[in-house]
């Protein structure tokens, strides 16, 4: 028993104590007739990262990605932010929950050289 | 219309499936239509008002209002379902032996029943704030056809309560003497699954550690944008690629509702 708990507070301190690194810019997206701007996006593996979203739509859109797992409402005018990473290289898909047969967009994860 | 039917009906199932369960669990607690109906009619008013203010609401807290507001609705069903489960386990026996109205344990049973009408006024309006906001910029919107949108909405609305009443007139299917050990059950993955949503929620905005990202992927199998990945968050807190602090606070909370229930029934019958 004892022995558990040392190696789970030993997880624990490893896990609280290495966050990941983020050292990227916001990537910034806007979403205007439906469609984001730009749809498509690249990042590195291995990062966490910021997606800054402004509403151009006169309508409030819920920016959100399964892959990413994020969720946010935005209302028309406004700006969020949203944190997504560290991933795996692939591809990625995020949407606009309101109008999701016209608002999607990908993010593409490289491998670092 | 069909879009708009399937947008609505996915939030409505999720606080459908919770009510569902409710209903069941509260089966026998004289005037627990009432507490119920309560509990919606607050969820949707509560929507109504957290929509009109969900610009100011995302701004807040450095942008971290919506999230931080959903964790601590979350965490307030969490502690209304755990009041909930000692109360039932203390009285749900006597309930199940006798079949009928309790005498002076009715005015414990309303307090049971006031937290779970609680639980049903956050999962209505967790999910009703965004059928609220899809529905109304479906309505202002200058775009041809909201009519058919709109009545494709209610048909999502009507939809996801007739699966709220088929969840519930399933589960009292089973005898009065085993419902209320499996409704415990559910109530306890239920309240496993909002803790970990909430922590969840606080991690992905990097307000709490996440304890490690993507502890597994079951994406492959279970992906949570499918009908099914959802129904499972909602009922148990599935994530196809869970956090650490996720997995953790969910085994934490089922953990403790599994051995609070157990102290609480070898104990000998309590008052209150």
């Amino acid at each position: 028993m004892r022995y558990v708990i040392v190696l789970s507070c030993a997880w624990l301190a490893a896990l609280v104590l290495a966050p990941a690194a983020r050292a990227m810019d916001p990537v910034h997206l806007e979403v205007k007739d439906h469609h984001f701007t730009p749809d498509h996006i690249t990042v590195p593996a291995g990062q966490r990262f910021l997606i800054v979203l402004d509403n151009h739509d006169d309508t409030t859109d819920e920016f959100e990605s399964y892959d990413l797992k994020f969720e946010k409402i935005v209302v028309s005018g406004g700006t969020i932010t949203v944190h997504a990473g560290p991933l795996h290289p692939g591809t990625y898909k995020f949407f606009d929950d309101y109008h999701p047969d016209q608002a999607t967009g990908t993010v593409t994860v490289t491998q670092e050289p | 219309m069909l879009g708009s039917l399937l947008i609505v009906f996915r939030e409505v199932m999720e606080a459908g499936l919770i009510v569902g369960i409710v209903l069941a669990a509260t089966q026998g607690i004289p005037g627990r239509g009432r507490w119920v109906a309560g509990g919606i009619a607050a969820g949707v008013a509560g929507a109504a008002i957290v929509a009109v203010f969900a610009g100011s609401l995302s701004a807040a807290l450095s942008g971290n209002g919506q999230d931080v507001f959903s964790a601590t609705i979350l965490c307030i069903a969490v502690l209304m379902l755990g009041w909930h489960t000692v109360w039932m386990t203390r009285h749900g026996r006597e309930m199940a032996g006798e079949m009928k109205t309790l005498g002076a344990e009715v005015v414990s049973g309303e307090r049971s029943l006031a937290a779970m009408s609680v639980v049903v006024a956050v999962a209505v309006l967790r999910e009703g704030v965004e059928v609220v906001l899809f529905l109304y910029g479906i309505a202002v919107s200058t775009h041809s056809g909201p009519m058919a949108m709109l009545t494709g909405g209610a048909l999502g609305i009507a939809a996801g309560a007739a699966l709220s009443w088929l969840l519930y007139r399933g589960l009292i299917v089973i005898p009065l003497s085993r419902l209320f050990s499996v409704t415990g059950l559910l109530i306890a993955f239920l309240a496993a699954g909002m803790a970990s949503q909430a922590a969840g929620l606080l991690a992905g905005d990097d307000l709490i550690p996440a304890l490690g990202y993507e502890v597994w992927d079951t994406s492959w199998l279970l992906s949570d944008g499918s009908m099914i990945g959802r129904a499972a968050k909602a009922l148990l807190g599935y994530s196809d690629r869970p956090m650490g602090v996720q997995v953790m606070t969910w085994a934490v909370t089922l953990a403790v509702m599994i051995i609070a229930t157990r102290l609480v029934r070898r104990q000998p019958a309590a008052r209150g």
